[in-house]
């Protein structure tokens, strides 16, 4: 075992919500390790659609500030790409769209309509019998692997520690704060403690007395061997949201989830199964002109998601010293926000840059304890 | 009180087409002898077989490193298929036992129930031929998959004419569409020797038998036999270079690592430094796998030699570890295929004696060692994503990536200051392995190279893990196109939960309601 040493701030998950905090509290300057009990990223942030187009969150206007300097910022490439494609192949679609539009644009975040032949231009693969689209002049898409490892590098180049293959199994207090993480590799000195961990957040939480309600689901995506690129590779429609990488690989997820349980240590296996094949139908519906493209890989990964779907990032009470951060299913993209936020959270108590008051855990006092039991988000056990 | 969330996947997934008593995977000796056994005892049995497989495929070095050495005989598939029934006269005694075959169809897939998933109705497995893809139901798998080859670079070898040990030996056997004359065979077990031997036995050329390390491996009768038949032994020496024109390749370099180099002319370099066992079925359905180098590197955890880790799920020849080479291989496969068949079926059955253990993984280290030292960090290790040595172990992106300076401090080595050697991560960063041929061609030897130049123990690297399709499948052909309505009725892009959606400030307002009436879930971000 090697020993380990403390650290001012511990941070507990290296998935992008635990490294971006920890890159930026190292480039405050401050002491930060990040604990994960397997490599970095290994989790839902590498296993993600890279989508970062959130315009409903707090965070997104800073995310938007952030995502076109993050290359520069961190000294390594993410393969971010600005603007998204959204295409209809039904009028419902459209009608939907149209809507979604309208919201973005009444937030500030431009969106324009899309004829056929707009669309057809910005997005070459997509059929020529969709209806029409909108055009996100926001928003974007990057590379969740390499973007996970460019938050590691970027904090170690300011100083920041990562330990892997170190599961944390609970924490010491004392007068009120949390005084220690004890992991697997040792227990480590804190002043103050981030926990990032994903779907195990409410089992860690728990112990220190907070209630951080979540359910773990696992999503599958598949990619396919690459195509010509297209002008905007961030191309969603008919059930799907995806992405072309810039390799040319089309990788597209949606549809059902299955909820599942994950214990202590995490999931023992992120099987996909053959809904894939219902992925791989729409993906050749949405893009025909991709439909010869052979399908290389699937994956799952395991999302944690809370009671209204909506973040928890929340400076504890008690004990005083401890930030809760989970981003409830879509926290890549948010990722540069949510690192800032929990930053601010740490050293000053407060989020700085905007108003993150709803994603307190006080929200969840009155859930009744079976909520995922009513809402049927509990798994189900089919023959073996 | 328990509801039910309409957009999970419960209750949704299809049932197979059908389901039948024994699923046999792979018509091999192994697989057609677990049919035939299966059948004797009156089950009803499916047997699968890939071949004969796709020109494309083939081209694709899928299922095996076939190198283009094939005759244009593979574009034409009936008689492919009369081929395929020639080479393997046991296909005939299954069918009148009342065995259906299923050739030219692989199995891409193969799915239970167990951790992360609970929601499928039945076990089985997902098939596809070049129009269509189904599923499967199963009461017992035989997985006899057989073993794939292992590739090594070396300068050059990114051309038509280099190819693997299996992969030639099904060009010669199962199809007879072999298109090379001349062979250098690199490795001297008894791998490389069965294949001097069968490619003597079609009349072809043997140039040399090329041994990096200075002990000739294999039987000493076998050596003894091709020497006198002719064959060449170049011992402590390794290839430097394969030359080549259009066609590929036209003559190599050989030579002991530190030179001095002879040219020897051919058309064709067969690998058969090792095979790894066909475990990629089994790795997708999450049965435990162990690394064992004397079975031949990653294997099958079994017990009584045919049961795997999973209930239902057995396996038999190479695909449960290497069942050796020539006719005693063989022998062993078939022996294996026939007690899985009796093990399904909860007949008595003896376990096939064990092949003689092999150092598998220090052999092929030694010659990833050998090989790395000749060459420069410019040999491409995989082909489908153009990643070099130098790319691989610097850990750098790739070339349409810009690789500004902070990156060119970082390489394998600073990050195994953070932790071991994880095959996967290194797959993320720098696409070795991530390409259309599956990194079938890479996979090995990715892994022994970061185990050499971090010298790792061997074997200590965590296998890269498959995932299905196991075959590259175009979307068309996977797609399930008699999609059942549940599936489509709670589809939504992201769990359908519409207050995810609502904009920040809208929350708790009025404007929450209506957002959620009008937009309900399916935002695409
Ligand atoms: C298929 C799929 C598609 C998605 N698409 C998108 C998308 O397009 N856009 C988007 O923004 N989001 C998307 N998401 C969601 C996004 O991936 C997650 O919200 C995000 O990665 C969460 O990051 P995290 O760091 O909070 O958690 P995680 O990535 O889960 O990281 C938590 C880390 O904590 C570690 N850990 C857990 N317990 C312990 C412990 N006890 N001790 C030590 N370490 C521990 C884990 O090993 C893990 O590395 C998608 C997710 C999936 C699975
Ligand atoms: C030099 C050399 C010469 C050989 N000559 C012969 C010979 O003359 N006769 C002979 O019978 N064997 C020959 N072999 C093969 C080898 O000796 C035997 O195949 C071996 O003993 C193992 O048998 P097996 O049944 O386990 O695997 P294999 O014979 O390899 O059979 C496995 C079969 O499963 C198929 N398969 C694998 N995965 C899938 C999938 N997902 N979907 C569908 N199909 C799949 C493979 O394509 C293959 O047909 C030769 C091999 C070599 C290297």
């Amino acid at each position: 075992m090697t020993p380990s040493k403390g650290a001012s701030v511990v941070i507990v998950g290296g998935g992008v919500t635990g490294l971006s905090a920890g890159w930026q509290l190292a480039r405050a300057g401050c002491d930060v390790v990040v604990v994960d009990k397997g490599v970095i990223g290994y989790e839902a942030s590498s296993r993600n659609g890279g989508g970062a187009s959130h315009y409903h969150s707090p965070l997104f206007a800073e995310e938007q500030r952030m995502w076109p300097l993050m290359d520069e910022l961190l000294g390594y490439p993410t393969e971010y790409r600005r603007e998204r494609v959204i295409v209809a192949l039904t009028d419902a679609q459209l009608t939907h769209y149209h809507y979604m539009a309208a919201m973005f644009n009444e937030l500030g975040y431009t969106a324009e309509h899309l004829d056929v032949k707009q669309a057809l231009e910005m997005a070459p693969l997509v059929s020529d019998r969709i209806l029409g689209g909108i055009h996100l002049k926001f928003g974007g898409q990057a590379n969740p692997q390499r973007t996970v490892q460019a938050y590691g590098w970027a904090m170690q180049d300011h100083g920041g520690r990562l330990l892997q293959n170190a599961q944390v199994s609970g924490f010491e207090t004392a007068g009120g704060k949390v005084t220690a993480v004890v992991t697997s590799r040792g227990t480590l000195g804190c002043d103050a403690l981030v926990i990032a961990a994903g779907p195990q957040t409410e089992g860690l939480a728990a112990q220190l007395g907070a209630f951080a309600p979540m359910a773990p689901a696992r999503a599958e995506m598949i990619v396919t061997e690459p195509a010509p690129l297209m002008p905007i590779g961030g191309v969603d429609g008919n059930g799907l949201y995806g992405r072309q990488t810039l390799r040319g690989n089309l990788a597209y997820g949606g549809g059902p989830h299955e909820w599942i349980e994950v214990g202590e240590a995490g999931p023992s296996a992120r099987p996909t199964t053959p809904l894939m094949r219902n992925l791989a139908r729409r993906v050749a519906e949405l893009l025909p002109k991709a439909e010869h493209l052979r399908v290389i890989r699937s994956w799952a990964g395991v999302i944690e998601t809370t009671p209204d779907g909506r973040p928890i990032l929340d400076r504890l009470k008690a004990p005083d010293n401890v930030v809760l951060a989970s981003m409830s299913g879509v926290g890549f993209g948010l990722s540069p926000a949510s690192g800032h936020a929990i930053c601010d959270l740490v050293l000053e108590g407060r989020c700085t840059f905007t108003d993150i008051d709803k994603f307190g855990i006080d929200r969840f006092a009155d859930l009744p304890a079976d909520w995922r039991l009513s809402r049927g988000w509990t798994p189900v056990s089919g023959p073996v | 009180m328990s509801a039910v969330d309409p957009h999970a996947l419960n209750g949704k997934l299809p049932r197979p087409e059908r389901t039948v008593e024994v699923l046999v995977i792979g018509a091999g000796p192994a697989g057609t002898a677990a049919a035939i056994a299966a059948a004797k005892l009156g089950a009803q049995v499916l047997l699968v077989d890939e071949n004969p497989v796709s020109a494309g495929l083939m081209g694709l070095d899928t299922p095996l490193y076939f190198g283009g050495r094939m005759t244009s005989a593979v574009q034409r598939q009936a008689r492919m298929i009369e081929q395929v029934f020639a080479a393997n006269p046991d296909l005939e005694t299954a069918m009148e036992l009342g065995v259906e075959i299923a050739l030219a169809t692989c199995a891409w897939g193969a799915f239970v129930n167990g951790p992360g998933v609970g929601t499928l109705p039945e076990p089985m497995v997902g098939l596809a031929d070049e129009d269509r893809a189904w599923l499967v139901g199963f009461k017992s798998l035989i997985l006899a998959t057989g073993a794939r080859d292992i590739a090594l670079s070396f300068p050059g070898w990114d051309q038509p004419g280099v190819m693997g040990a299996n992969g030639l030996a099904a060009l010669l056997d199962r199809y007879d569409a072999f298109a090379g004359r001349r062979i250098v065979i690199l490795g001297s077990g008894d791998l490389a020797l069965d294949t001097a031997r069968r490619a003597l036995a079609r009349g072809l050329d043997v140039v040399a038998i090329v041994e990096a390390l200075d002990e000739i491996q294999g039987a000493p009768d076998r050596v003894e036999t091709l020497k006198n038949q002719g064959v060449e032994f170049l011992t402590g020496q390794v290839i430097h270079r394969a030359l080549g024109g259009l066609d590929g390749v036209e003559r190599v370099e050989i030579g002991p690592v530190g030179g001095p180099v002879r040219t020897l002319d051919c058309d064709t370099v067969c690998l058969a430094i090792g095979l790894a066992p066909a475990i990629e079925l089994l790795n997708v359905l999450g049965g435990a796998l162990t690394m064992d180098p004397g079975r031949g590197g990653h294997v099958p955890v079994v017990t009584d030699a045919v049961r795997t880790s999973l209930v239902h799920v057995y396996v038999s020849g190479d695909a449960a570890g290497l069942a050796g080479a020539g006719e005693a291989g063989i022998a062993r496969a078939a022996a294996q295929g026939e007690a899985a068949a009796r093990a399904a079926l909860g007949a008595a059955f003896e376990p096939a004696a064990p092949a003689p253990s092999i150092d598998a993984i220090a052999y092929q280290l030694a010659w990833t060692r050998a090989l790395m030292s000749v060459g420069s960090d410019a040999v491409m290790v995989c082909q489908c994503e153009e990643v070099t040595r130098g790319d691989l172990l610097g850990v750098q992106p790739p070339r349409y990536l810009d690789r500004p300076e902070r990156l060119a401090a970082r390489d394998i080595h600073s990050l195994t200051a953070d932790g071991p050697v994880n095959q996967d991560q290194i797959k993320r960063l720098t696409r070795a392995c991530m390409g259309a041929c599956q990194a079938r061609r890479c996979r090995e030897q990715v892994a022994l190279i970061l185990t050499a130049a971090t010298q790792s123990p061997a074997g200590a690297i965590p296998l890269a893990g498959f995932r299905a399709p196991v075959r590259p499948l175009p979307l068309k052909v996977l797609a399930d196109w008699g999609e059942a309505a549940e599936m489509g009725a709670g589809w939504d892009v992201w769990f359908g939960i519409p207050e995810q959606w609502i904009p920040y400030r809208d929350i708790g307002t009025e404007r929450a309601a209506m957002h959620i009436a009008i937009l309900g879930g399916d935002m695409h971000l």
